[in-house]
Formats: C-alpha cells, structure tokens, sequence
C-alpha cells in the first residue's frame, strides 16, 4: 500500500507529479501565511480575542465534522469531549510539581488523549448504531456528564468551574505565554497542525471507509469491513481532536465551568457545522469564521440575535442543506465553462432587493419586540443609527413599505436569475 | 407507608405527564422514522397558548383550544417543514426538528419575555382532594392523573378498535401496500403528527400551571423525554408508559428519601476518610439521593443501553 504514494524524484514522470502537487498545497500555504500576517493587520486586543475564539471554534468544527460530515453520525453531546478534555488541561495546569517542567505548547496533547479516551468508553456502546439511536444516546450521556459536573466537585469545579493560570509552565524558549499574541500563535500552531491531521486522515483509507459506513453501511459490511468499528474509530478520533480544542480554550480563557460541556455547547457546534457545510472539508471552518464573526457583531447589536440564527438556521436546512460552503461550490461548474461573469447582474438584481426586504422585516421584528417588552412609558428606540418613536406610525409604515417593496422585486426578478443560473450552467453550443 | 403512598401518587402524576409526551413522540418515530426534537417545545407553546387564553376566555377553553392550535401548528410543520426536508435523509431531519426547537424557543421569548408568566390552576381545583397522613393531595393532581388516563385509554381506542386506528397501524408498517390500497398516507403522517403535537399541548396545558411557564421549558422536560423513549425501546408504545413511570417513580423516590452514598459504603465495608475534603473520592462520600435523583434516567438509560440496546420493549431491529 505505502509505495503507492512514495514519488521517487529520478523519474521524470514521478518529479512531475511532485511538481502538481504544489497546488493542492496551496490553501494549506495560504492559510498558514494569512494566520501568521492577521496580528498585524488586526491588532487591536479585542480583535485578538476575536480571532483565538474562531480558531478554536475552527478546530472543534473540523472535529465535529470528523463525525457529522465524513462519518454521517450526528452527535447532541460533542462538548463533552472538548470540555473534558479543556478540564484535564486545566487540572495539569494547577498541578505544580508537573506543570513547572512542561512546556505550555505540548499540554493540548494532554487535552487530545483525555478527549480521546472519555471517546473510547462511551464510543464502546453508542457507536453500536448511526442516525437517529447514535445521536439520542449522544444527547443522553452529554446530559449525564454535564450533569454530573454540579456532582463531581472535585473533577469539574461545581458552579463557578475551575480556574489556573498558565504562565507557570516551563518557559518555551523563553515565551511564558503572558501575552495574547504568544497565544494566538500558540493556538495558530494547533490550528494548522490539527487541519492538516484531520484533512490527512479524511484522505486515510480509514477516512474514505468512514464516507463509505455513512453513504451505505451495509454495503460496506458486504465488503468486509465493520460498521460500528469503523464507526468507533471515527468517534474516538474525533473525540481527540475535540479535546485538542478544549484544551486551547483552557488555555485561551484560563477557566472552564459547566457552560464548556453542557447541551447549549454541544447544539451551537451542530449550528457552526451545519451553517458551514458538512459536505466539504473547508466547510466547517467557513462556519466557524463567519458564526464568531456574526456573533459577536450581531450580539453587540440587538438582543434577538439568537433568533435571526435559529431563523437563518432552519432555512439552511430546508433550503440549502449543502451550508455555504455548498452554495460556494455550486458555482464551480459554472465558473469551469467560464460564465461566472454573467450571473452578476442577475444576482445583483434579486439578491440586493431581498437583503433590503430582509433588513426591513427585521426592522419590523425590532419594533414589536421594543413595543412589547420596552419599559412602559419608553417610546424611543435606535434602528440603523436612527432614533424614533416606536409608537408613532410612521416608522412602521416606512419598515413595511421597504419589507414589501424588496420582496416584492425579489420575487419578480428570481425568474431571470433562475434563466441565468441555467444558461450559465450549459456548456457552450449545447441545448437544455 | 403512607409517605410510599403520597409518592406513589406523585411519581404517578411525574410519570403520566412525560408518558404524554413520549406516547406522540414515539408514535411519530415509528411512523416517520425521525425523532421530533422539537416536540418538547410544542408542549412549551401548549402552555403558553393555554395561558394566553386562559387570561380571556378562562382556563377550561384554554384546555380546548391550546392543543387544537399546537395540532394544527404541529401538521403544518410536518407538511411545510419536514416532508421537504425529508428527502435529504433522517440526520437532516433530525437537524431539522433541532433547529426548530431552538427557533420557538427564541420566538417564545421573543413573544412573551423571558420571565415566568403567571399561570395557575383553576379556582375550582384550587382545594386539597384528600390527605394521607398529614400529607394534603390537590385537587389538580388528581385532575392531572384523569386527564392523563382518559387521553391513554382514548388514545389505545382509537388505535386498535377504530377503522382510522387500524389504517394507521396498518400504515406504520407497510406504507407502501396502504397507499395502494388507495389511501392518502402523506395525510395520515400529517394527522399523525399533528395530533402528536395536540397531545404534547394538552401536556403542556395541564403541567403549565405545576411547572411553570418559562421559555426553559422545553429543555428541561425535552431531554428526559427522548431518554424515556430509548429507555422503553424506540418505537413501542407500551414501551413508553413503562419507562415514564418507572421515570416518574425513580425520581419522586430518589428525591424524597435523603439515602446517603455515606451509608451504602460503609455498609459494603469501606471506611470514611478522616479528611475528606482533601480526599479525591470526597464527592462520591457526599453524595445524596436526592442530589442525583434528575440524573438517575440518564444513568438508567446507559446502563440500559449497555445491556438491552434495544430498550425495554424495543424490538431488535428498531
């Protein structure tokens, strides 16, 4: 099998496959030079912040995948792993005598292994089935063991979770870590490295059995392989690099609590994935960046913005099961025959209406919910840097007039996007 | 004894209420194949709507009207909602049904605030029934427990002695050779669900006033239902009432008798740490019954798990 994919550079054939393989490599360089430039393009230490919580949420995403994109398992419990795993962490950052001669960038090793193992004993049993058993019994033991942490005082902390401080690791190269940016990087480091492990092990012949179990597990049983191993073996890596990702955020935020573990957790890393695609490995990391993004920018802005998620959420679902990352590559056979271009216009067209009918609605949604719930007697609210009465009448009749006429276009021009999507679809010379 | 008593009526009234939920939740299941996560939240909006019109028309509409309209919202959702979703597969279904329950969960807020609405029983079930040993019974209990009777007897009825009944049984298995015989099974699905959804509001309606109603509602009753239904085996009716009472049981049990973990060591023979709180085991020394009574189905439904997979009542297959 191994010398399959040895290239031996004295053969010319083989030295030009070497040179193909630069462009599959090139995400990877990318990515890995943008990580580095970001601090200082951003560098601020909020934006910091920003971006240590997305790549930790990158790396859950990318595990969670591991299960709910490559494996077909849907799992209600996966913070568990990451939080125990962030636990472990942060119980050998509190342990003096161990800590002071380990280096802080070696430790989410630690949080991998506790992850990976708490993902060996329950993957024992629940891996037994896929689909719908696999996710209850995920959702009843995530329920258990983040019930259990208000029990298990001496594990989890109780109520106000558990805290340390990581600066009293083994200085790394004389980098104590006291400092954002040090861990940004250390984090930047984890990130690339658990990417490019996850990607190769998608690409293992145990990764492409995983696609197999989850597309016709009984077919895949006809073949000789196990289902529910091949399944546990996805589990259990999986439940590694959650727990890699739990450990950076001990490390990141210096304390975990119940809220690392519990169900809440668990549902917003099915919604990051989800959002970002499962059906291509980027998609999960496109979720990641544009749900932090959305986050914390949505979050400083209205209180209903879980409400706009679930919306956006349940429509992703019903309409676009691919996520973004599915409607980004959508476009990839039209970009191949080289008629990208002319879906522009059209996609101006219908899509800045409906956004504009979009931003009315929610205006709308503001309205009520600032009349509803408001303090009696306060009458002024601010919407899209404008302060008005929210119980005068024109505002509403503005909203409305701009929520009706949007959609009102949207509808009337999606028939030439839809003629456009096709033709640009069509090779050349062909007919439909 | 009497104590035994007093919780065997309370564990009675604990176990009827989740076998409301479970008995449409696991009708749907073995129906459509995919678990409503949602259908905790019907029986979130069940109370709201009952409490929203029990303000206006009184507390006995809002028993008749609520579950009509959670019914109603319920099949539109299968007919809208999941039947287009369905020819994805059942994890996006079941991501469906999740997202849909985070949705009303933001939209109760959304409609009603985060805080407790100040629902309440009726005045004219506002009185103590009996008492056993100092230990006074309301009126409402008791109502809970006929209502919930009535609704599993009405429920048993219409499946096996009725014609639609036995169309339906009949569609559960073989859906195909039904539609041939020329019935309309997308309808009946839709019926189905929609009444699962009705029976999940008239849970709602009857425990509002108990449990409160509050937009965590859902979620604190949601899970210890999808455990009841694993507990009693994916898909078996009886299934379900057995596991939501011995749920009920367990739990009105563990949390009345203050058993200590203390005693149940010492009794097997080991000794108690002098210094316990510097002792890694000092959390299992400490631990009360009554401090793990909520996780108690959640252990049950693992170790149930590990050792009959297929639930209590599952067939192997299910």
């Amino acid at each position: 099998m191994s010398d399959q994919f040895t290239t031996d550079p004295t053969k010319p054939a083989q030295r030009m496959r070497a040179g193909a393989m630069i462009l599959p490599l090139s995400p990877w360089i990318i990515a890995a030079f943008l990580l580095c430039v970001m601090p200082f393009i951003f560098t601020n230490n909020s934006a910091i912040t920003i971006m240590n919580q997305m790549a930790i949420t990158i790396i859950f995403a990318l595990a969670y995948n591991m299960l709910l994109g490559q494996g077909g398992m849907l799992s209600f419990g996966h913070a568990v792993y990451a939080g125990v795993g962030g636990f472990a962490c942060m119980h050998i950052i509190n342990w003096d005598g161990f800590f002071s001669g380990l280096p802080l960038p070696i430790l989410p090793v630690f949080g991998g292994l506790m992850g990976m193992g708490l993902a060996t004993i329950v993957g024992s049993f629940s891996t037994r089935k896929a689909g719908t058993v696999f996710a209850m019994i995920s959702l009843g033991v995530g329920e258990l063991i983040a019930a259990c942490s208000v029990i298990i005082v001496a594990f989890f902390g109780g109520e106000e979770g558990i805290s340390g401080d990581r600066t009293y690791g083994l200085p790394f190269f004389g980098v104590e870590f006291l400092q954002q940016i040090e861990v940004y990087y250390l984090i930047v480091f984890w990130l690339m490295l658990s990417a490019i492990l996850m990607y190769l092990y998608s690409r293992t012949p145990m990764g492409r059995m995983a696609n197999a179990v989850r597309d016709n597990p009984e077919r895949a049983e006809f073949l000789g392989y196990s289902a529910r191993w091949v399944r546990f073996y996805s589990f259990v890596a999986s439940g590694f690099f959650a727990g890699i990702a739990g450990a950076l955020f001990a490390i990141n935020y210096e304390i975990l609590t119940e809220e690392n573990l519990n169900t809440t957790q668990s549902g917003i890393i099915l919604l990051v994935t989800f959002l970002g695609g499962v059906g291509f490995f980027f998609g999960p990391i496109l979720g990641a960046i544009v749900f932090t993004l959305v986050q914390t920018v949505l979050s400083l802005q209205t209180e209903l913005w879980g409400f706009y998620l679930g919306i956006i959420f349940v429509a992703t679902v019903m309409f676009f099961p691919g996520g973004l990352a599915g409607l980004i590559m959508m476009h990839v056979p039209a970009l191949r025959l080289g008629k990208l271009g002319h879906l522009g216009v059209p996609y101006l067209k219908t899509l800045l209406p409906a956004a504009i009918g979009t931003l009315g609605a929610a205006a709308l949604v503001e309205m009520t919910f600032h009349v509803r719930h408001a303090a009696t007697g306060d009458h002024e609210m601010t919407l899209f840097w404008t302060t008005f009465d929210s119980h005068s009448f024109l505002p509403w009749i503005i909203a409305g007039v701009v929520t009706f006429v949007g959609f009102a276009i949207t509808r009337a021009t999606a028939p030439a996007l839809v003629e456009a999507w096709n033709e640009a679809n069509t090779p050349e010379g062909m007919s439909r | 004894m009497d104590l035994i008593l007093v919780n065997l009526i309370d564990g009675l009234v604990t176990g009827l209420l989740l076998f409301m939920l479970s008995a449409g939740l696991t009708l749907i299941f073995s129906m459509m194949g995919v678990l409503n996560f949602a259908h905790a939240s019907f029986y979130m909006l069940g109370a709201y709507f009952a409490f929203q019109i029990s303000i206006a028309l009184g507390f006995w509409m809002g028993l008749l009207l609520a579950p009509l309209i959670v019914g109603v919202m319920g099949a539109g959702v299968e007919r809208y909602g999941l039947r287009r979703v369905h020819q994805y597969g059942h994890v996006p279904e079941l991501i469906f049904t999740f997202g849909l329950a985070l949705l009303i969960e933001e939209l109760v807020q959304f409609v009603w605030g985060k805080n407790q609405m100040p629902y309440e029983a009726p005045e004219i079930l506002q009185f103590t029934a009996f008492a056993i040993a100092g230990n006074s019974i309301p009126a409402y209990k008791i109502f809970m427990i006929f209502i919930s009777v009535i609704i599993f007897i009405g429920l048993l009825w219409v499946l096996t002695r009725t014609r639609v009944g036995m169309i339906i049984q009949a569609a559960l298995t073989y859906p195909k050779t039904v539609e041939a015989l020329g019935h309309n099974v997308p309808l009946i699905f839709m019926g189905v669900f929609g009444v699962g959804t009705a029976l999940a509001g008239v849970a709602g309606v009857i425990a509002g006033p108990v449990l409160g109603t509050f937009p965590g509602m859902a979620f604190v009753l949601g899970s210890i239902v999808f455990v009841t239904i694993v507990i009693g085996g994916l898909g078996s009716l009886w299934g379900a009432l057995v596991a939501s009472l011995l749920i009920g049981w367990m739990t009105t049990f563990a949390k009345a008798y203050n058993l200590r973990m203390e005693d149940l060591l010492t009794w097997i023979g080991f000794t108690k740490p002098e210094v316990l709180w510097d002792s890694a085991w000092r959390d299992l020394w400490t631990i009360t019954s009554p401090q793990i009574a909520d996780i108690l189905p959640y252990i049950l439904m693992v170790l149930i798990l590990i050792f009959r997979p297929y639930g209590l009542f599952g067939k192997r297959d299910a």
